[in-house]
């Protein structure tokens, strides 16, 4: 039973002014006006046209581009509409890109002309793809958008054509004006009669060869506001008669609040109420947009104060009595988690094991053999850290909820938000903000289920805001992971099996159980099983989930950030023992058609690659596959006397088969590099009776400019059909690449992260 | 109780308890919200104001401490975005998400106010308070190295 405690004076005389009328997302751009992205991107601008969902068409020819994608970092503001234009022919300069409107596509399925060209299904929502994960902003969105604005350019031309008395065919589309002999017009012109066209056929989409637009490196469009403190992010938020909230929910995940004091804080300057959040954890989402069951956005157990002001809420949330209950888990430490796996993992016949890849006879090759090697490999808990605390504004009223977040799936927000409301999902209006970061974390919607929550109980809007420690204390963690290792090898160092075995804490198996199969998590097992790069005529590859009680979930490049570390140290591993240079050795174990060899070649050549460096210094070499592209990377780095590591460069190729923003690729790779690098360095969550234990930054420390590597970026496209991804392949090599590198450096072998805990004195 | 600050050259009266962060009393109460919280404890940067021209973190600076100075939030560099490290900050495309950039360029201003041909070294001493998840380092890194040289014109 939720419930909402008021302080009555306070909440009277606001509850007054209240009952005045709100100006329901109505929000006035301060400073941006003319810029290509209004301060607050769920605003498109006034006045244009719509000729498909996607863009709308000015009197004076601007452009409005709609973006399905959340904008985080990676540059979706400026690449989605780049596709559009290139297609529609616009004039660049004219282009302004506004969110998609979540609940517009919500309630419609996608336009017909989409479905006639085979860039949709019909029952495909209206803006088809707008959660943002999976690198696949471009790759998945690429060819409904340029779908979108060939079909809008066809119809723009059909218009000027019926109106001048030509075909179609002699109409040109050029920087945003139409011509055909001596007529001329601009797009803005024909936009209105364009909207109302129905073409027999849809045009075809352009290939690669032909693009003029993609494949420049275009200015940002949001870097303008990103200077200024104009991007408005979640956090940022205002709307009129708003208040605050500050929430603290159990330390110990499946924890219970058991009781809170609010008389002895209620009496506080502006403090409004108190109320008590999620009973019971985990909370079932029956409506469901993506037809995923999933038991991912429910709240834990705890309490919110509200106030007139962020730091009187926090204030008095921090001063007021709290009695917790840390249930059944209150026992558990990061040890106790890991320790567990380790005992699993040490005996192969552990019945929780499930075969996920065999080749051969592993068992029996490795048993007959006088040259094997083993060695187990540990990954931790990892806290995404984004940037932004998180935090949510809602309003709900009796037929209407608005919902202010920076979220990187507004359908599933929007869904949340409306059975949290108790409204339809066609009366919940998701307004998403600029996020700052996500990296798997803002695919959860605890934030938008407290706000709302809070909200409808309170009757006015309301911004919850996390503190820090709250961000990093409710996480929903990268897993921790444990790896074993055999392998043997023929007297002459040739590999003869290879058995890896696995236990890990599950993503699917906690909130998506249903698409595990056969007790294998397709998630975890990324780079492992098949997908393995190298070849050995007996190849095993066992799993076995053994989960905690921490909510895990999605963290940048998935279970290859952690796998890629362990494979690609146990191939150096082997590489060592059989005495040959760890690139050779690699090539060596990879098909003659392997698409891993020239990333691996690039790398090394633009990197000068040698495994003899002197003493102190030395070169490490990796290669993973995370969403459709292959990444290798060569380290370089020195380790002084007294231990203290440097890591002087990194040399990434890449094969994401095209690239139509060169610049932003290689942001993202350099992005990578420091996301998989702080992680490498650094990065670890330990538990202690139940409870995270890094609450702030000064303990869960993050890479900063003193430590900053050189990041070169080369290109090894192989183009074709490949369209992979770059939001996060470059993570999974970084670990790898610096310990193989450490290696050679110091003779030392680091098979547990992060590097922090190991002594490398020499 | 009422506080009078100035704030880029504008006077406000606030209302608001003395112990409060300089950060809430900018975001929450005067309206300006591209200085950001980013940890609470002058860990990450993301507050980064100016304070008489020197750097201060605003999530640990009570109201109180500022009576009487000039705070400059990165609303108050420009009106235009033609302070120099907004221009070499545009001419690079340094941010990612954004949302450290605030401090990241407020940090740099009180760098180059000091020093206004820094090096490599001074941009490390003076910047590794500021964390940036996105890991735009080294575009902060020559952005800085592109201001210095605008603003000597």
């Amino acid at each position: 039973m939720n419930t909402m405690e008021m302080n009555r004076r306070t909440f009277v005389v606001t509850g007054a002014s209240a009952a005045g009328g709100l100006m329901l997302g109505f929000h006035i751009p301060t400073r941006a006006d003319a810029a290509a992205i209004m301060d607050d991107p769920w605003m498109a601008g006034e006045g244009g046209q719509e000729v498909n969902a996607w863009l709308e068409i000015a009197p004076d020819n601007a452009v409005t581009i709609r973006v399905g994608q959340s904008e985080m970092g990676e540059g979706v503001f400026t690449a989605l509409p780049m596709i559009v234009a290139e297609e529609l022919q616009c004039d660049w300069s004219d282009v302004k890109a506004a969110y998609a409107d979540t609940n517009r596509h919500v309630r419609n399925t996608v336009e017909p002309y989409m479905v006639a060209a085979g860039a949709a299904k019909e029952t495909d929502n209206l803006y088809q793809r707008m959660a943002t994960g999976g690198s696949g902003a471009v790759r998945r969105s690429r060819i409904f958008l340029a779908q979108a604005g060939a079909s809008a350019r066809e119809r723009l031309k059909q218009a000027a054509a019926t109106a001048w008395g030509v075909a179609r065919a002699d109409v040109a589309a050029e920087n945003g004006i139409l011509s055909a002999g001596g007529n001329s017009a601009t797009f803005g012109e024909f936009a209105a009669a364009a909207a109302e066209i129905d073409l027999d056929t849809e045009p075809a989409i352009k290939t690669p060869e032909q693009y003029t637009l993609l494949g420049q490196s275009l200015p940002r469009l949001d870097t303008p506001l990103k200077v200024n403190g104009s991007a408005t992010y979640g956090i940022d938020v205002r709307v009129p008669d708003m208040v605050y909230a500050a929430v603290e929910v159990s330390p110990v995940p499946g924890g219970r609040l058991v009781s809170y004091d609010f008389d002895a804080v209620k009496d506080r300057s502006g403090i409004i109420g108190a109320y008590r959040l999620g009973e019971g954890g985990i909370g079932v989402l029956p409506y469901n947009l993506e037809e995923l069951a999933n038991r991912v956005t429910g709240i834990q157990s705890g309490v919110a104060v509200i106030a007139d002001s962020y730091f009187r809420a926090l204030t008095a949330l921090q001063l007021m009595p709290k009695e917790w209950d840390a249930g059944e888990h209150g026992n558990v430490s990061d040890e106790s988690i890991i320790n567990g796996a380790l005992d699993v993992l040490a005996n192969p016949d552990d019945p929780t094991f499930n075969p996920a890849h065999s080749v051969g006879d592993v068992r029996s090759t490795i048993a007959a053999s006088d040259n094997t090697i083993e060695a187990t490999y540990i990954t931790p808990y990892l806290e995404h850290a984004c940037m932004e605390p998180l935090n949510c504004t809602a309003h709900v009223t009796a037929d209407r909820a608005d919902v202010w977040v920076g979220t990187q799936n507004p359908p599933r927000a929007l869904a949340v938000a409306a059975e949290e409301a108790e409204l339809p999902p066609e009366q919940v209006h998701l307004h998403t903000t600029f996020l700052g970061t996500g990296f798997g974390r803002r695919l959860r919607q605890d934030e938008v289920r407290q706000a709302t929550a809070i909200a409808k109980a309170l009757g006015r809007p309301v911004k919850v805001v996390w503190t820090r420690e709250e961000t990093t204390r409710q996480g929903k963690f990268r897993p921790y992971a444990t790896y074993h290792f055999s392998a043997s090898m023929s007297g002459d160092g040739k590999p003869e099996a290879y058995w890896n075995r696995v236990v890990s804490h599950s993503i699917f198996n906690h909130q998506l159980p249903q698409y595990l199969n056969n007790g294998l998590d397709r998630s975890a097992l990324e780079g492992l099983d098949q997908r393995l790069p190298y070849r050995f005529d007996n190849q095993q590859t066992d799993y076995a989930i053994r989960d905690s009680h921490l909510p895990v979930h999605w963290w940048r490049s998935v279970g290859a950030s952690q796998n890629a570390f362990a494979v690609e140290g146990f191939i150096d591993e082997m590489a060592h023992a059989a005495g040959a240079d760890p690139l050779e050795f690699r090539l060596s174990l990879l098909p003659e058609d392997s698409e891993f060899r020239n990333p691996l070649l690039v790398a090394a050549r633009e990197a000068g690659w040698t495994s003899d460096l002197g003493r102190g210094e030395g070169m490490g070499i990796a290669v993973a596959e995370a969403f459709g592209t292959i990444v290798a990377q060569v380290a370089l780095v020195t380790v002084s006397r007294r231990g203290q590591l440097r890591v002087e460069s990194v040399d990434a190729a890449i094969d994401c088969g095209h690239i139509i923003h060169p610049r932003l690729v290689q942001d993202q790779v350099e992005s990578q590099v420091v996301f998989g690098l702080t992680a490498a360095l650094y990065g670890e969550i330990h538990i202690k009776n139940g409870a995270v234990v890094e609450d702030n930054f000064d303990q869960y420390l993050m890479l900063r400019i003193n430590e900053m590597p050189q990041v070169r970026t080369h290109w090894a496209l192989s183009g074709g059909e490949k369209w992979g991804g770059i939001g996060e392949p470059a993570v999974p090599p970084v670990a790898p690449a610096i310990t193989n590198a450490v290696f050679a450096a110091t003779g030392k072998r680091i098979r547990r992260l992060p590097l922090r805990n190991h002594d490398l004195t020499a | 109780m009422a506080i009078s600050l100035t704030i880029n050259g504008a006077s406000h009266t606030v209302d608001v308890e003395p112990e409060t962060p300089l950060l809430w009393v900018l975001r929450d109460t005067v309206g300006l919200t591209g200085t950001k919280y980013g940890c609470g404890i002058a860990k990450c940067g993301a507050c980064t104001v100016l304070v008489d021209d020197r750097k201060a973190f605003s999530c640990t600076t009570k109201v109180s401490a500022v009576v009487g100075k000039d705070v400059t939030t990165i609303e108050g560099l420009s009106d235009d975005n033609s302070h120099p490290l907004q221009v070499a900050w545009i001419e690079q495309d340094v941010p990612q998400c954004g949302y450290c950039q605030s401090g990241q360029i407020m940090a740099a201003a009180a760098l180059l106010s000091q020093r206004p041909d820094p090096s490599d070294l001074d941009i490390d001493a003076a910047m590794s308070d500021n964390i940036c998840r996105c890991g735009t380092y080294s575009r902060i890194r020559s952005a800085i190295h592109r201001a210095a040289e605008i603003a000597k014109g």
